[in-house]
């Protein structure tokens, strides 16, 4: 490329580089500086240098909200992915009215979380709910499902598998395609059978999918919120027992009016989500199979 | 090349356009703000005033109000602005720190303080004076509400005090008397008893603690109790008084068993069982008169009642008040407009449609008329032994704090008097971090 060319492309990019500063870049720096500060009401803060890490570190409420996600993360990442590649190779079929089920199943990506919780919410009721009338045919024992602390994050985590499956099915589905058609010739005429053929196949193929996927659904799940805050709540018994990191950052920001300490806990979750996903880069080497 | 020049073009002129929309904003806000400096209540520029409110439902006499307003202020024109409840404080505070603050707005008691202290509100003393105004026309804990070191800063809008609701229609099938003026807690606890019928899910009444104000505030109250002490620098939960109306109202769910239980009313809030059916007796706010109303299911079933006393009668108030910011640019028609917010003719409109019970002497008479299938004098009557909703610089912190503490003890996951020594500490600790 000649040198003028590279002018005119930083001109191209400068409007987006200008947004992604302004509303991306900046905010974070913004935030690592509001995370040494103490808050006063009408916006007035104080530089309290590493209090409110000092005080991160022996809140045990942080802690356990950090155990709850990283249980929810555990479960919902890894049944979610492979419940939607059962699915997505179920769909992947020659059936009649594929694009139905398709639909369907992309449905819950389309609606709003805050839609999907106030149902489910009404589905998971102990008194009057459509799951327990549905178990009570069978026995008459009424299931607390969002209000037994031990079962309440299980809950919560089934709605947020349930809604992820779309998203990762159409994913797959089109990683599915782009599997080459004559490895599997190949194999039939090697003799290879179909559960044969999907795991020496269609796995591998699907790896880096797969990793697209585990990044992009690790990185979301750590930052769960608007189920748990619309199905939970904060007048619940049992949100010591299901809250997660952003819910503590939303409690400490807009609740208790403590925005420096919030922030706080909004670097944690940072900080977080940064190993992990430097972590998964450097194993990915080891699993993921690039043509 | 061409190609490109014309694209490079077309970004200039998009950012052109854009920076010389906002600089348009910028020299349409200091235009007006120049007309405000010189503007006086004499003067008769045409001016628009911003009425920052939260609730939709009094959406349509407030814009009433406002046009009332207007045939007398021909040149003040007032926008009504609604937002939501749960944002509204968030974003006052916000457009505080931006100078952008309606020029008169909606507060309630529990902000107040945090507002008044941080000099953000128009004090309205002198203007009282010289207006000659009697602010006798308010109930006086109204007024202390929106009073801070001796100056008035607000007009009382309406207010709320707390009743027993009831279901007539599972008094009339459990052969139970009305509840009436007096009643104490153990004649609600027999009712209760004899109403509670586990088989169809139907209970005698809801001991729920989301809220103080419509529940536990009240009987501590009763008990000869305190929620925060008059200096404003304790909570009074570690008093035995306390510590006995709370006992009482958790041996309702857990020794009686005649309350859902918490996780039962957390899937369905109380107020859902009541207007199903499956909760004999409700303790809340005059608020909720209007929606009772309205709801079919209930609206010639439900009445109510004075709540039940225990050493003396006590109950909340709380209410509404306008307030103007101090920084607007039209403080002088903001005065004007809530002037006529506070006078009488507004406080008939407020009245007579039946939404809130207008804080102006005399005129309460018409919201109780607005609904004559309920006995909506009992909250009126209830004035005289009203006890003020407790408050303090940040009170919401302190709220979200008692509620999680006493959520977990009457839920059964710690007991009753660990949490009450939890509250005690914790609040007051904020408390004392609090400033003014």
């Amino acid at each position: 490329m000649r040198r003028g060319d590279y002018t005119w492309a930083y001109l191209m990019i400068a409007p987006t580089m200008l947004g992604t500063l302004l509303f991306h870049i900046w905010p974070v720096l913004q935030s690592v500086y509001l995370s040494f500060t103490t808050w006063n009401s009408f916006g007035n803060y104080k530089w309290s240098g590493l209090d409110n890490y000092r005080r991160m570190a022996h809140d045990a409420e942080v802690w356990s909200s950090l155990g709850n996600t990283v249980v929810f993360t555990l479960i919902t990442v890894p049944v979610g992915l492979a419940l939607s590649t059962i699915a997505a190779v179920l769909l992947n079929q020659k059936i009649r009215g594929i694009p139905v089920y398709r639909t369907l199943y992309f449905l819950p990506v389309i609606t709003m979380p805050a839609a999907i919780a106030m149902v489910w919410k009404w589905l998971y009721n102990g008194d009057f709910g459509l799951l327990n009338e549905l178990l009570g045919l069978f026995s008459s024992a009424k299931v607390q499902w969002l209000t037994n602390p031990g079962l309440a994050l299980y809950s919560t985590a089934a709605v947020a598998v349930w809604s992820a499956i779309g998203y990762n099915m159409i994913i797959i589905l089109s990683g599915l395609q782009g599997i080459p058609s004559h490895l599997y010739e190949a194999a039939s005429m090697d003799g290879a059978g179909g559960m044969r053929k999907f795991f020496s196949i269609t796995l591998p193929m699907l790896s880096p999918t797969f990793f697209f996927l585990s990044v992009i659904s690790i990185i979301s799940t750590l930052q769960t919120f608007e189920l748990v805050f619309m199905m939970i709540g904060a007048n619940s018994p049992v949100i010591g027992r299901t809250q997660t990191i952003v819910y503590d950052f939303f409690k400490y920001a807009f609740l208790m009016n403590d925005k420096g300490y919030a922030t706080s806990i909004a670097m944690l979750l940072f900080a977080i989500i940064l190993v992990v996903t430097v972590i998964q880069f450097r194993v990915q080497k080891k699993w993921v199979h690039y043509e | 090349m061409k190609k490109g020049m014309s694209l490079l073009l077309l970004c200039l002129i998009i950012i052109l356009t854009a920076c010389s929309q906002s600089g348009g904003g910028n020299g349409a806000t200091s235009g007006t703000s120049g007309n405000g400096g010189s503007s006086n209540a004499g003067s008769n520029k045409p001016v628009t005033l911003r009425y920052g409110i939260w609730d939709e439902n009094q959406a349509p006499a407030m814009k009433q109000i406002a046009a009332k307003f207007n045939e007398t202020h021909p040149n003040i024109t007032v926008n009504v602005e609604i937002t939501p409840f749960d944002q509204y404080f968030q974003k006052l505070e916000t457009s505080a720190a931006g100078n952008s603050m309606p020029d008169v707005f909606w507060m309630n008691p529990a902000n107040f303080p945090k507002f008044a202290s941080n000099d953000q509100l128009l004090p309205l003393s002198d203007y009282i004076a010289s207006n000659n105004i009697d602010m006798n026309n308010y109930p006086k804990p109204l007024v202390d509400f929106f009073t801070y070191q001796d100056k008035v800063y607000g007009f009382p809008k309406d207010f709320d005090t707390i009743g027993l609701w009831y279901n007539k229609q599972l008094f009339d099938e459990a052969k139970v008397p009305y509840p009436d003026g007096t009643w104490d807690w153990n004649k609600l606890l027999d009712a209760a008893k004899k109403l509670t019928d586990p088989a169809k899910g139907v209970y005698g009444i809801g001991a729920a603690v989301d809220s103080g104000q419509t529940s536990y505030y009240n009987l501590i109250l009763q008990n000869g109790g305190y929620v925060i002490s008059d200096d404003r620098k304790s909570m009074g939960y570690d008093k035995p008084e306390a510590a006995q109306a709370l006992q009482f109202w958790y041996d309702l769910i857990h020794k009686y068993k005649v309350s859902p239980t918490i996780a039962q009313m957390t899937d369905t809030t109380p107020e859902s069982l009541f207007e199903s059916g499956k909760l004999a007796m409700y303790t809340t706010g005059s608020w909720e008169a209007v929606a009772f109303n309205n709801t079919d299911l209930i609206k010639d079933k439900v009445d109510v009642a004075p709540l039940p006393q225990m050493v003396k009668k006590a109950t909340i108030i709380n209410g509404l008040g306008n307030v103007a910011a101090k920084n607007g640019k039209h403080t002088a028609e903001a005065w004007e407009f809530l002037k006529f917010l506070g006078s009488k003719e507004a406080a008939e409109i407020m009245g007579s449609t039946g939404t809130v019970i207008p804080a102006f002497n005399g005129t309460q008479d018409l919201w109780v008329k607005s609904m004559p299938n309920y006995k909506l004098q009992v909250f009126i009557d209830a004035l005289s032994y009203a006890v003020n909703y407790p408050i303090s610089m940040d009170f919401r912190s302190i709220q979200q704090t008692d509620t999680e503490q006493l959520t977990k003890a009457f839920s059964g996951q710690i007991p009753l008097p660990d949490a009450l020594k939890a509250m005690t500490e914790k609040d007051n600790a904020m408390l004392a971090a609090e400033k003014g």
